[in-house]
């Protein structure tokens, strides 16, 4: 056995709890976990069944845990655990799985599926099987501070642009601001509005709020590829920072998975409860929304539709508000078949969207979202997420399907009436 | 060994042993698997109401939003011959006299005529659901041996039953007797194959509804 792999195995066996037992000896190899997974669906690839994903898992479980195969390893019956087999698994637990959390709802018996993915890919993670794209990300974010490199200038000669365009102040370092704001690096460089429409609506709530020099960026590649020595480091630089400027709320932004790296992972990852809260943006415009602080002006008048990150709504409970903030804004709201809780994932979620080799895989399982699609016909599609965003931006040009994506907070944010804006200023 | 000491084997030590696995085997099973437990989930959690382990379990008993379509066959068919079995076992009248003398409980069956019925669409079912198993590329790509003979297992004893009370195939204390003997191999297999879902579905269920109900997502 090579070093990796003893590795590998070690950590595997770490990570096998009373859940996990019970979801492998309760599964009754139904199928339906196939029915929900868009990998399953547009490829018709048997191998791409949830439950068969998680087989090394399940090996190494009852090699390890059970009396029988214990007995079974013992006399040389049982099939170990091989370097060549976790690298082929590769595909299965990254490229065809986006941690979309579908098959976990499905599952008669109650298997969580996904859960063990998440736990599976430690494992593979450990054995030095986890992909390239995604193994960079995460190394870009220890070691640079942001997946794409993105470093304190970038995001400081972004504030400026900022600040000369709506004329509103971007704090930093903000001692004891009720929020503390996350960005991703997708926002910096690609969705800088985003940065604009958190000004503007926080102007017009009357909320203190801050960027944080040490901690700006919230995606968590260490979370994805499944190295939680990584993940915990990239979410302790958030929580150092949260508590220096002894911040209320940190939100995270429209990125599901910085989402539950933080929201649902990261007090686990660093051993102790958080004593800041954490929220989406989503979450937030909800609750402004609620208490009248979000005053909008005007509608959009053409057909939109809404895709639900799955991180966000089905992995997070973040599911009515969104629908709530489309009415507000939008006169000629349609929902996708599916759409909330059961909705379908853009294809390259969990880190999937980083992986290249995955390409044509995620245009086939895109078909999935394009069939969404075709059922409402909408103008615009809104979203939540900047690496969603991304993904259906390359299916959709991919398809030639003419349907521009925005996101949701900077939709909002373009209706926030400048007057009241001056006013409040 | 005749007919006679066949049967009273299978009634007398053959059913002692049988049960004695069993029950030996579905505790240490359950130790074995709830044993080793599991950290307890540091986030604030976010409480919504039908978002636990308890509704989790009652829940899934209802196949998810579109999901019935995708696969009617397992979904009816997996009800016929679970309620099925479920009727035979327990509101069959020997079976209730049977355990009213080992533990004195009894309570009331279902006339014979109904248990004959709902042997026959409990087997009707389950030969259903192994064809589905054959010829569906996703459940035959998952099925291995163990599949194959569990189903076999589940079937036999409802299939010699029916057939010792219709007194086919063979003479009655034959029959019966490779009942019980199937019926025997039955609970031997249980606490060890995937049939050990019986027990474990409400663990599994229970932990997936508590750590999505964790984040208030009523799964
Ligand atoms: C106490 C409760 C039980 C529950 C809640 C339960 C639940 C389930 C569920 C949800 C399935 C998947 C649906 C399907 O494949 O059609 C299943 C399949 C199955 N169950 Fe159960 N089960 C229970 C007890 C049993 C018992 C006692 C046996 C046998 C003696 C059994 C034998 C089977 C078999 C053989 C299958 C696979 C069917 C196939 O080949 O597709 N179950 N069970
Ligand atoms: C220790 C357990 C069991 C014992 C001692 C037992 C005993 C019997 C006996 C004595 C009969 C025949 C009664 C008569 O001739 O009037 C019978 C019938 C039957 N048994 Fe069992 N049985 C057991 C468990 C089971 C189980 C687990 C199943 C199914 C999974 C089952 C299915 C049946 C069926 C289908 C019949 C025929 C019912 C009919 O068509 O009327 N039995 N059993
Ligand atoms: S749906 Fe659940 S029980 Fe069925 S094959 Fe998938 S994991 Fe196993
Ligand atoms: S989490 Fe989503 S992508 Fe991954 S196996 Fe389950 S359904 Fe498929």
């Amino acid at each position: 056995m090579s070093a990796t792999l003893e590795k590998g195995v070690r950590v595997l066996k770490e990570v096998i709890d009373a859940p996990i037992a019970s979801y492998f000896n309760s599964c009754v190899h139904c199928g339906l976990c196939a029915e929900a997974c868009l990998f399953y669906t547009e490829t018709g690839d048997p191998k791409y069944t949830p439950i068969h994903k998680l087989e090394p898992l399940r090996r190494v479980y009852e090699q390890e845990y059970t009396w029988l195969g214990r007995l079974a390893k013992a006399v040389g019956l049982a099939k170990p655990v091989t370097d060549a087999e976790l690298h082929e698994w590769q595909e299965l637990v990254y490229n065809s799985c986006t941690l979309c959390g579908r098959c976990s709802v499905v599952c008669p018996v109650g298997n969580d599926i996904v859960y063990m993915v998440r736990k599976l890919r430690e494992g593979m993670s450990a054995s030095g099987n986890a992909p390239d794209g995604i193994k960079g990300a995460a190394n870009r974010t220890v070691t640079i501070g942001s997946p794409m490199g993105v470093k304190l200038p970038a995001v400081k000669a972004q504030m400026k642009h900022v600040e000369e365009d709506y004329g509103i102040p971007i704090p930093l370092d903000a001692e004891g601001a009720e929020y503390m704001v996350m960005l991703s690096s997708m926002e910096i460089i690609n969705f800088p509005e985003y940065l604009g429409a958190i000004a503007k609506i926080m102007r017009q709530a009357g909320k203190t709020w801050t960027l944080c020099s040490t901690a700006f960026e919230a995606t968590n590649a260490g979370m994805q590829i499944g190295n939680s020595d990584l993940a915990r480091v990239i979410v302790s630089r958030i929580v150092d920072g949260a508590e220096r400027l002894k911040v209320k709320c940190v939100i995270s932004p429209e990125c599901g998975h910085a989402y539950t790296a933080l929201r649902w992972e990261g007090a686990n990852l660093i051993g102790r409860p958080f004593t800041f809260q954490v929220k989406h943006i989503i979450e937030v415009l909800g609750e402004f929304q609620e208490q009248g602080l979000l005053k909008t002006e005007g509608m959009e008048t053409d057909r939109l539709t809404f895709h639900d990150p799955c991180q966000l709504a089905r992995r997070g409970g973040v599911i009515q508000q969104q629908r709530r903030l489309m009415k507000q804004i939008a006169a000629d709201f349609v929902e996708m078949p599916d759409a909330g809780f059961m909705n379908w994932c853009c294809g390259g979620g969990g880190g999937a969207s980083a992986i290249e080799e995955g390409e044509e895989l995620r245009l086939e399982a895109f078909k999935k979202k394009k069939s969404q699609l075709e059922a409402v016909k909408p103008d615009r599609l809104v979203t939540a997420c900047a690496n969603c965003r991304i993904v259906l931006e390359e299916g959709l040009e991919h398809y030639q399907m003419d349907i521009p994506v925005i996101g949701l907070t900077e939709t909002i944010a373009e209706h926030i009436p400048d007057s009241v804006d001056k006013e409040g200023a | 060994m005749n007919e006679l000491q066949f049967l009273t084997w299978v009634r007398g030590p053959g059913l002692d042993a049988a049960v004695a696995i069993f029950l030996l085997g579905t505790v240490w099973r359950l130790i074995e698997i709830y044993g080793l437990g599991r950290k307890k989930d540091l986030a604030a959690p976010r409480l919504t109401p039908g978002a636990s382990g308890w509704h989790t379990i009652v829940r899934r008993s209802v196949p998810p939003e579109g999901m019935f379509k995708q696969s009617p066959v397992t979904y009816v068919g997996g009800y016929v011959f679970h309620i099925g079995l479920a009727a035979i076992v327990f509101l069959f009248a020997p079976h209730i006299k049977l355990v009213e003398g080992l533990v004195g409980l009894s309570w009331p069956g279902l006339p014979s005529q109904i248990v004959d019925l709902v042997s026959v669409v409990t087997l009707a079912a389950m030969v259903v659901v192994l064809v589905d198993r054959i010829k569906r590329p996703v459940k035959r790509f998952l099925s291995g041996f163990e599949d194959w003979f569990t189903w076999a297992v589940t079937f036999l004893p409802v299939l010699t039953g029916w057939l010792a009370v219709q007194h086919l195939l063979l003479p009655y204390t034959t029959m019966l007797a490779l009942h019980i003997l199937s019926v025997e191999v039955l609970l031997v297999t249980l606490p060890f194959t995937k049939l050990f879902h019986a027990f474990t579905v409400f663990g599994s269920r229970w932990y997936n509804g508590t750590v999505n109900g964790h984040k208030g997502v009523p799964v």
